[in-house]
């Protein structure tokens, strides 16, 4: 079943002097479990409108958005809250870990939103994906004492620890150079792979681009694609 | 149902696990302004607890004396100043309680005896009284017991002594009825002791009223002056009752005879006095803990500015408006219970240790208990101020656009 589709979705906003500001016109998008997915673009080009639109964390302004088959918006704000925190793992360029927490405790905080057999276990769960990520013996390491490499690591055991079937991946390596980058991939694509899980990586990298099976453009808020 | 019922129990204990986590990430700036909570819990705890422990005592030593509420005094006297004889006003003060059903009624007088201790004679201060008393005015007895109706039949007096008393004797083991002489040299049994508070010294005791007027002649009691009666009845009915009571037996002395009825015990009024007190000592404890709170609001507001980011982050990982705002306020109720407990602590610490106790065992025989009422009033504050404390920050939290939040 496809887990997202985006049917001529726009996204409007208003400028602080009243006017409309269009930032994304007519975009179509079926992602498909297991999907590898890139979209490349300028800054400014409503790259990361797309990705919060995609994560459920914006509203489009007009067209629809199907999660499982079923509009994303039509369900109350607390359900959508709990579908995104199960069904899309975040990974950001800047990492974004929790400051003064160790990688244990960043990775595990994603089950505190957890109910049932998976909260009650989080910790060893939590150990295992870091162990998974190569991280076993950093586990009591603060984010400020690990490298940028490691961090990404962390982020993306974070991302993963609900067993997402959506990974949004954000500029992952934009922060990293390119063979600590061209490492964080392979393994971002490694625990996709393990889970089935779709990625959908918005990068303006052409190598991290072409890494993925379909390959999209967005220029001035248009999404063009062409399948690989 | 058991869905709903586990997803609350496990959103509840992720949100008190999220709020520890965060105070002991910002423990050094969360124990800076709890502080001032701290302070003011354990002032509030520490003034339930000293006016609970002293209207409790207060209470019971104005019970020993006045009698518990109500106790109303009958007394009589001849309108032209002549002494009515004991005898009679005793009969017609037993008939009338008879007449209206009063189980709790005694006579109270005083007098001296002669006793003869093993180290010497002295005279002692007796009361007088029936049976009833010890109930009246909740006596309390160390060892032994207070009078029966089956020491009313004893050939010997018995008498109930303070400790003093019972020190003078050598102590001795009541099960084996220690006797001592009294008056003329007639033989008396010590049945109970009652405590004494440190600052007595004198021995005094109790004897029954019906057991010294057997041994007084007539001008002796005359003498001796009447003694007064006393009822306990019920407050709500007290007036009335014993205005009745009064009238009865002013009916059965006669003429020329004035019968009075006044309530004797003092304990509301004490008790409405120490309120007051407790109420201005509360009230500065309650500003102290209101301005601790406000400290409080000002930091917490600080802070989740400084975390919108981090609130992003969780709203990613499927954190709700409703999960967010109850996560921050926990925040600042954990924090403020666990300054609640440490103020209770300071306070417990503060009215148990031996060098209160001592000056609080001055003024009355049995120091009570540190009072639970206190303890649980002390937390329920904390609670209370850690809850509104955290309500401004937990909307604020609440309003941030994740969009925002994660470019911040």
């Amino acid at each position: 079943m496809t887990i997202l589709q985006l049917r001529d979705v726009s996204r409007v906003v208003t400028m602080p002097d009243g006017r409309p500001l269009s930032i994304l016109t007519g975009v179509d998008l079926d992602v498909e479990p297991g999907d590898r997915v890139s979209v490349v673009g300028r800054s400014g080009s409503g790259k990361s409108t797309l990705l919060n639109l995609l994560g459920l964390i914006d509203a489009p302004t007009s067209g629809e958005l199907l999660f499982d088959g079923r509009s994303a918006y039509g369900i109350s704000g607390a359900r959508r809250d709990r579908l995104r925190g199960s069904a899309i793992g975040f990974v950001f360029q800047q990492f974004n870990l929790l400051q003064r927490r160790t990688a244990l405790e960043n990775v595990l905080t994603p089950l505190l939103y957890e109910s049932g057999r998976n909260f009650w276990r989080r910790r060893a769960i939590a150990t295992r994906m870091l162990e998974n990520v190569g991280l076993g013996h950093r586990l009591d390491s603060p984010p400020e004492r690990l490298s940028g490499g490691e961090q990404q690591r962390v982020a993306i055991a974070r991302a993963l620890v609900r067993r997402p079937r959506l990974i949004l991946a954000d500029e992952p390596t934009g922060a990293l150079d390119l063979e600590t980058g061209g490492t964080v991939m392979d393994l971002l694509e490694r625990v996709a792979d393990e889970t089935d899980a779709a990625l959908v990586t918005i990068t303006h990298d052409p190598n991290i681009a072409a890494r993925s099976r379909r390959h999209y453009r967005l220029d001035a808020g248009v999404l063009t694609g062409a399948v690989a | 149902m058991r869905g709903v019922g586990g997803r609350f129990l496990t959103d509840v204990v992720g949100a008190v696990v999220e709020a520890w986590a965060e105070v002991r990430v910002h423990r050094g700036r969360v124990l800076l302004s709890l502080i001032g909570v701290g302070v003011a819990v354990a002032a509030l705890t520490g003034v339930v607890a000293a006016g609970t422990i002293a209207e409790q005592s207060l209470r019971e030593s104005s019970e020993r004396q006045g009698g518990r509420a109500a106790t109303y005094s009958v007394s009589a006297y001849g309108a032209e100043g002549q002494t009515v004889p004991t005898g009679d006003i005793r009969s017609a003060f037993a008939e009338a309680t008879a007449r209206y059903g009063i189980d709790y009624a005694t006579e109270h007088g005083y007098t001296t005896e002669d006793v003869r201790f093993p180290d010497g004679r002295q005279q002692v201060q007796a009361e007088t009284v029936d049976v009833p008393f010890g109930q009246m005015h909740r006596v309390d007895v160390a060892y032994g017991a207070w009078f029966s109706a089956a020491d009313e039949r004893r050939l010997a007096p018995a008498l109930v002594v303070n400790e003093r008393f019972w020190e003078r004797i050598g102590s001795p083991d009541l099960r084996t009825h220690p006797t001592v002489k009294i008056g003329d040299g007639i033989t008396a049994v010590v049945v109970g002791v009652t405590p004494s508070p440190s600052f007595q010294t004198d021995p005094t005791m109790f004897m029954l009223a019906s057991q010294v007027a057997s041994q007084q002649t007539a001008a002796e009691q005359l003498q001796q002056g009447p003694p007064s009666f006393e009822v306990w009845i019920p407050p709500e009915t007290g007036d009335e009752l014993s205005e009745r009571l009064r009238g009865d037996i002013a009916g059965q002395l006669g003429d020329g005879v004035q019968v009075e009825a006044y309530r004797n015990d003092y304990a509301e009024q004490n008790a409405e006095s120490l309120r007051q007190v407790q109420l201005i000592v509360g009230g500065i404890a309650l500003l102290v803990l209101l301005l601790g709170a406000l400290g409080l609001v000002n930091i917490a507001l600080v802070t989740v500015r400084g975390r919108i980011r981090e609130i992003g982050i969780r709203r990613t990982f499927g954190a709700t408006a409703g999960r967010v705002f109850f996560a921050v306020l926990m925040e600042s109720v954990v924090a403020t219970v666990a300054a609640g407990v440490v103020g209770v602590l300071v306070a417990v610490l503060v009215l148990r240790n031996p060098w209160t106790i001592e000056i609080i065992s001055q003024g009355v025989s049995d120091v009570p208990a540190f009072p639970v009422s206190a303890a649980i009033t002390g937390l329920i504050a904390a609670t209370a101020v850690g809850a509104l404390a955290g309500l401004i920050p937990a909307l604020v939290a609440v309003r941030v656009k994740v969009i925002d939040a994660l470019r911040y």
